[in-house]
């Protein structure tokens, strides 16, 4: 039998969304209980690799109408308008929170907190620590939730199912990767909090741990993801690695440039007007492969790239501002941008969809919520802009932990012996795949391949139906030889080989619910981009995907768009 | 282009094995590949067995620390043209060993958290009040300090942490001063209580191996230097001020400041 530990919250992931939540539990309600379940030791998860900063109007020039427009705009107006008004709003006093915290910001002389100009934002507003925000902010949450004794830290443990009772959610079966063994951990509700799923692609900037845990997890069990086929395509990431290069070199003045050192954002129509370099991301990303489809990209040994130069900004303002950037490219580009432009192309970045969420970071399964990149509370829409989805994580990620101890003191327990049953399903499933000891004929390795190579053919910057209809087939046959998997590890120690094979399930549910979502779709509209139907269509289009997952395959809905101040318009910058 | 290299890893099973043993591979490795393709390599597709921590890849979030041919390495950020045909990875040194290259991380966290590391005010800040002011210099003072990516490669070097398990090692320690030096902290004397206690800054031995492996340039000796000095001061402070008035000052002062510059100055 299960071991069962009982919390009156449980919260899975320790990234920003997640230590936020549970920062805003014990804030909440000082007498609950938070588990905080992490298959990597928080100060690990991917908020540490995010680079440029995080948005909140904080100048006496800026104001909260102008953040909530940029951002309706940049979302292609699929983004729901009361979630980003209310996100303009929390957003100042989030990341004054994690001032108060011990967040490094980086400083104006007179000490105020300094702020630098994003993509597809209309003035300054993006607060940074250098270029090593997302680490700044994750140590900061992770170090302040220590003082927490209420937050029960679950490291390693890696989360396989949600235990359902009655239609709503009562915990979750973990397996603790360490022992080996799987444990019940039953909650009154339950966040999601896992990142995104950037690992289905090839050459994407996120870490290997990125593999849409928690988008599986709630749709095996009914719950609608959304807006799945919306994808961000980050401009510059190193060619081979896909390692990221911030926005903030662009933001601090930074060009992009093709191989005859033509700027071509200015000097041709891309779309982004005389924002140039700072237009928002889709744009900019569908600019650099329309250069290199036209000849005038470079060519190295990974492929076709456009260039970033930062020589002109000299080496005081990259070293101050910049420093990361420099230590990447020198390591893993062998350039020193002080004398040489940076190698870049587009790389997978962000998921816009995700877990189908209200305001309140509520699911439609009673007490369960998502915040941060497993969720798709629409504030990005069809493209998020630069610097919001930090701000997001604190402010979703608050805002979920306080409504889950809302649902949770207005919910009894579930059905303890219903709850363990399900979590002894669980053990026997796990074991029964670790103790195959390679029956099967398929390598994880091989598949997680195929997988990257038809999402990127399918799904990339630019799609067309043929294609997007030859991955959504693709990816049946992927599933199908997934039950054929290979796992020769049978040790109950830290078996990364099981973790793996169980992380490639959750990879192939997510590729599907995003490929079909997006077959379906036949407009442009933000990121995602079709040559077969290249304008956007508001009469037909404007509404949300929604996706279920039935026996028979994935089933789409569609959900209303909640406008409001702005009405949708031709997105010109 | 690719150059085979062969790689000898630790292997260590606790429930197949009663000791460490060495595993030996063959790895076509590309020219720009650091040590870390290498062992991924290994994984997916000569032996899937093989357990080892990664994510990033990029050099910051602190999980691929390992020794290689001998020498503590953040594995995702070490070139393999640093080495020769022959590579030698083991579990990271002066820990325990969970599985091959996978050390286990609990007494770690114990030090981690044992230092406070969060801000301390006597009076919580509102919202509403805004942000602190802190000028580029205050921030100066302790954002070095604060780059810790917690790779533990600095346990691995130092040579107390060696004989004495009990030490709370240079990252718990420079993560302490880091909120010591903060402008906005006021629990430097909480912290000194703990950096007086045992197995803690009077430990070291000056031995400056941490700062030479750190791969972020943390510099965590002259945090444990600066903060031996604060400690002191700190105690011989609250025989002649009353606690409250002495409630940090001395140990943020421009000595600790100095005695950083001196550090630097003298490598």
């Amino acid at each position: 039998m299960a071991e069962v530990i009982r919390h009156d919250i449980v919260i899975v992931g320790g990234g920003a969304a997640g230590l936020r939540a549970a920062i805003a539990a014990v804030e909440a309600d000082p007498s609950a209980s938070v588990a905080l379940v992490s298959k990597v030791y928080p100060m690990r998860s991917h908020t540490v690799s995010a680079e440029g900063g995080a948005a909140a109007v904080a100048r006496d020039d800026d104001s909260l109408e102008s953040h909530a427009f940029d951002t309706v705009k940049g979302s292609d107006f699929l983004g729901d308008q009361d979630v980003i008004q209310y996100f303009v709003e929390e957003a100042p006093k989030e990341l004054t929170r994690l001032e108060h915290w011990g967040c490094p910001w980086s400083r104006n002389e007179d000490g105020s907190v300094a702020t630098r100009a994003f993509g597809g934002m209309t003035t300054k507003r993006t607060w940074y620590a250098t270029d090593k925000v997302g680490f700044h902010m994750l140590h900061t949450l992770f170090q302040h939730s220590m003082r927490f004794d209420r937050i029960v830290r679950y490291d390693e443990q890696f989360v396989t199912r949600l235990l359902v009772d009655g239609g709503a959610v009562r915990g979750v079966a973990a397996f603790d990767i360490r022992e080996g063994v799987v444990r019940a951990i039953l909650g009154r509700s339950v966040i999601l909090a896992t990142g995104g799923a950037g690992k289905i692609f090839p050459f994407t900037t996120n870490g290997n741990i990125k593999t849409g845990d928690g988008m599986a997890l709630a749709y095996r069990e009914g719950v609608p993801l959304k807006d799945m086929e919306f994808v961000q395509y980050h401009p510059t990431g190193l060619p081979g690695t896909g390692i990221l290069i911030t926005e903030a070199t662009r933001g601090e003045g930074g060009h992009v440039k093709n191989k005859d050192g033509e700027r071509f954002l200015v000097t041709r129509d891309y779309g982004v007007g005389n924002k140039a370099e700072l237009g928002p991301r889709d744009m900019i990303s569908r600019a650099i492969v329309q250069e290199i489809e036209a000849g005038r990209g470079l060519e190295g040994p990974y492929g076709q790239y456009a260039l970033l130069d930062l020589t002109h900004l000299g080496q005081e303002k990259i070293n101050s501002r910049l420093p990361m950037v420099r230590e990447l490219a020198k390591i893993y580009a062998n350039v020193d941008p002080v004398h040489e432009p940076i190698p870049i192309r587009p790389v997978v970045h962000y998921m816009m969809g995700g877990v189908d969420t209200d305001i309140d970071g509520a699911t439609p399964m009673p007490g369960l919520y998502a915040a941060g990149e497993v969720a798709c509370v629409s504030l990005n829409g069809a493209n998020r802009l630069g610097s919001n989805s930090l701000t997001e994580c604190l402010v979703f990620g608050a805002r979920a932990g306080i409504k889950a101890v809302e649902f949770a003191r207005g919910s009894s327990a579930g059905n303890e012996s219903s709850c363990g049953a399900q979590a002894d399903e669980e053990a026997a499933r796990l074991e029964a795949a670790r103790s195959g000891t390679g029956g099967g004929s398929e390598k994880i390795s091989g598949l997680r391949n195929e997988l990257n190579e038809t999402m990127e053919s399918g799904c990339g910057v630019y799609r067309e139906q043929a294609a997007m209809d030859a991955t959504v087939a693709k990816l049946a046959e992927l599933k199908k030889r997934m039950s054929d998997v290979r796992i020769e590890d049978s040790s109950k120690v830290f078996n990364t080989q099981l973790i793996a094979a169980l992380e490639l399930d959750n990879m192939l549910e997510v590729a599907e619910s995003l490929a079909v979502s997006a077959a379906h779709r036949r407009e442009s509209r933000g990121a995602h981009t079709r040559r077969d139907a290249t304008v956007r269509d508001d009469q037909n289009y404007l509404y949300h995907t929604l996706c279920y997952r039935d026996a028979t395959g994935p089933r789409l809905d569609k959900k209303d768009v909640t406008l409001g101040t702005w009405v949708p318009e031709e997105r010109k910058y | 282009m690719t150059d085979t290299k062969k790689f000898v890893v630790t292997r260590f099973d606790p429930d197949a094995d009663e000791a460490p043993r060495q595993q030996s591979y063959e790895v076509p490795c590309q020219p720009d590949w650091k040590v870390l393709d290498a062992l991924n390599y290994i994984k997916d597709e000569i032996d899937g067995t093989l357990s080892h921590r990664w994510s990033c890849r990029m050099a910051v979030c602190g999980s691929c620390g390992m020794m290689v041919n001998g020498k503590p390495s953040l594995t995702c950020k070490d070139r393999l043209s640093n080495y020769g045909d022959t590579v030698e990875v083991t579990p990271l040194a002066n820990f325990p060993v969970v599985r091959d290259l996978v050390i286990e991380m609990d007494g770690f966290m114990e030090k981690f958290q044992s230092v406070k590391p969060w801000i301390i005010t006597a009076k919580e800040k509102a919202v509403e009040e805004g942000t602190n002011r802190q000028s580029p210099d205050e921030l100066d003072h302790f954002k070095q300090f604060s780059l810790c990516i917690n790779c533990m490669l600095c346990y691995s070097a130092c040579p107390v942490v060696g004989n004495e398990p009990e030490f709370i090692g240079p990252a718990a320690i420079a993560l302490g001063h880091r909120y010591n030096m903060d402008s906005r902290d006021e629990g430097a004397h909480e912290r000194n209580e703990v950096f007086r206690g045992e197995g803690t800054v009077f430990s070291c031995s000056y031995a400056n191996e941490c700062s030479e492996v750190c791969p972020k340039n943390v510099d965590p000796a002259a945090a444990v230097n600066q903060a031996k000095i604060n400690a002191v001061i700190d105690w011989a402070t609250s025989f002649v001020v009353p606690r409250q008035a002495a409630r940090g000052e001395p140990t943020r002062g421009s000595a600790s400041r100095e005695a950083s510059e001196d550090h630097r100055g003298g490598k």
